[in-house]
């Protein structure tokens, strides 16, 4: 599995920090770096949208850094087992 | 509104920015010959004697705007026939000759070229004269004196002479492509080679094929620079332009200030990396010293090869003050990484090739790097950086930074170095005076400028080094 966070600008002001490394703690937690391969992306457009913009494989997501524990039980964990 | 410090910089632009106009059309080759004309279209002189010869140096200017000579590795080039060979240069009586009988002045001359007018008052033949300066090391009144050149004056390292017909000529042993000739020649008659087609381009292909991105990495001098618009609006302008991203060159320098920490923390001693004059004045004048240099890429090559780490379909041009960024970008260690370099002033160009008027469009956020990545655009802010690096690492090294600004200044803690006389254990050394925001492809330069630095590296939402680092999961 590909996960992208986009660490773009206005992304980066919403919290992509936050997010970058909530999501690195649970693949860790959850035995997953070996599967989950995470990366850094400088824009993936929609700027103006509420959210980090987070890419699982092809499908684009909006994650509030308040959220990314849920996200990640529904969206990556999930869809591995 | 002034856009620039001086009118060569405005010419310099109009040229510029036709020939971006005529790339984005299509037509640059078609138009090629036009361009002179487009830009002098009536048949009154405006700059120099005739139409003609500005038409002739216009051709030359864009010949420069369109990559200039391939056969001179530098980017720094002499437009000899727009250089005046400024006759009020070189070795002058002034009235303080006293028409004396000694005529020593005149003896020394190995020339001829000293004569007398009736009151017994040396004059120079500047057809004959070689600049030696016999004549005036022997003149008891010191009547006679040597008026350097601007160009001369402005190059620290001494790189430029005149070539037969007297124009300037650039000596690529010694030049550090800084830029400060280009700056300062009034004639405009020193230029730094231009890549905006191959920008263009590169934007063009961007949007018609899509089968790469192109990425705007900007120089944290910006804040001084396009003071009529906002910081937000110049990255509305790049997208705009068809960048498919902006990113600060400023996250790079953190992820330099932390690396370069840990290295003088390891080795003991180090100069600093990020400013290519910098690094190739070391090169040329103090070989034994090169093994000292940080082994860091500079902030621009360090956020280059990030970026392409995460996209495989990323082009990366580099927005900065500097000249030297483009001598930077060709060597075999950044090329990988950094497709091309330009200016603020081709930035300028650029917009206004497009008809954009960035005051009108909605600001964009630019917000990548920390207070301390930001302030890398100024002297000394690199050493703060480095020092917080080590701080924030809790690294067992206490910096003792001797901070540089200017080649001149360079020099000095190099030479002192060199001799194991300097009491520091980093040199910050940045070619132009005050930093990058000196720097010679600034559109402006300001007293407020540094103030303008700091004031933007404080607006930063990340305040620590780690903290704009780790967002990159590091």
């Amino acid at each position: 599995m590909k996960i992208t966070i986009c660490i773009g600008s206005a992304c980066h002001l919403k919290g992509s920090k936050r997010v970058v490394n909530r999501l690195q703690e649970l693949v860790a937690e959850n035995g997953l770096s070996d599967k989950a391969e995470m990366n850094g992306a400088f824009c993936m457009k929609k700027c103006g949208e509420d959210g980090v913009r987070v890419m699982v494989d092809d499908k684009i997501f909006s994650v509030l850094p308040e959220n990314v524990d849920e996200f990640f039980k529904d969206e990556i964990l999930s869809k591995m087992n | 509104m002034r856009k620039f410090d001086t009118k060569v910089q405005y010419l310099k632009y109009k040229v510029l920015r036709e020939v971006a106009r005529q790339a984005f059309n299509g037509t640059l080759f078609d138009n090629l010959l036009e361009i002179p004309k487009i830009i002098v279209p009536t048949n009154t002189p405006t700059m120099r004697c005739c139409v003609y010869k500005e038409r002739a140096i216009l051709a030359e200017r864009v010949k420069v705007a369109i990559g200039g000579d391939k056969e001179n590795p530098n980017v720094i080039e002499v437009i000899s026939i727009a250089c005046d060979e400024c006759p009020v240069g070189g070795f002058e009586v002034t009235n303080a000759c006293r028409g004396c009988l000694a005529h020593r002045c005149e003896d020394a001359c190995r020339f001829g070229a000293i004569s007398f007018n009736e009151n017994h008052e040396a004059q120079i033949d500047k057809s004959k004269c070689k600049e030696c300066g016999a004549c005036a090391k022997v003149c008891p009144y010191t009547a006679i004196v040597s008026r350097k050149r601007p160009c001369q004056s402005a190059c620290k390292v001494k790189a430029i002479t005149m070539d037969e017909n007297r124009a300037a000529k650039i000596d690529n042993s010694k030049c550090i492509s800084c830029g400060a000739c280009v700056y300062m020649c009034p004639f405009g008659a020193i230029m730094d080679k231009s890549y905006i087609i191959n920008v263009v381009d590169m934007l063009k292909k961007s949007k018609e094929r899509g089968d790469f991105r192109v990425y705007g990495v900007v120089a944290p001098a910006i804040v001084s620079q396009f003071s009529y618009a906002k910081p937000g609006q110049v990255v509305a302008g790049l997208k705009q332009l068809g960048f498919h991203a902006v990113v600060e060159a400023a996250l790079g320098a953190d992820m330099v200030a932390q690396a370069e920490s840990a290295e003088l923390a390891e080795k003991g001693f180090l100069t600093s990396s990020c400013c290519p004059a910098f690094v190739d004045f070391i090169h040329k004048n103090f070989p034994d010293m090169t093994e000292n240099i940080s082994h860091n890429l500079s902030p621009m090559a360090t956020i280059a090869k990030f970026i392409k780490s995460t996209d495989d379909k990323a082009k990366i041009v580099f927005i900065g003050p500097c000249t030297a960024k483009k001598m930077e970008v060709q060597k075999d260690t950044v090329k990988p990484y950094v497709d091309a370099a330009m200016t603020f002033e081709e930035l300028q160009a650029l917009f206004d090739s497009r008809d954009l008027d960035i005051t009108s469009l909605e600001e964009e956020y630019l917000d990548n790097a920390s207070y301390f990545g930001r302030i890398f655009a100024r002297s000394g802010g690199l050493a703060d950086a480095v020092e917080e690096g080590i701080k924030e690492q809790n690294l067992d090294v206490k910096l003792n930074a001797c901070v540089c600004d200017g080649i001149e200044a360079c020099r000095v803690a190099l030479l002192k170095k060199s001799k194991n006389l300097l009491d520091a254990n980093f040199i910050e050394g940045m070619a132009c005076v005050g930093g990058c925001i000196g720097g010679a492809g600034c559109l402006t330069h300001g007293e407020k400028n540094k103030a303008e630095v700091d004031k933007y590296g404080r607006e930063a939402l990340e305040k620590t080094i780690l903290g704009a680092v780790s967002t990159l999961g590091k």
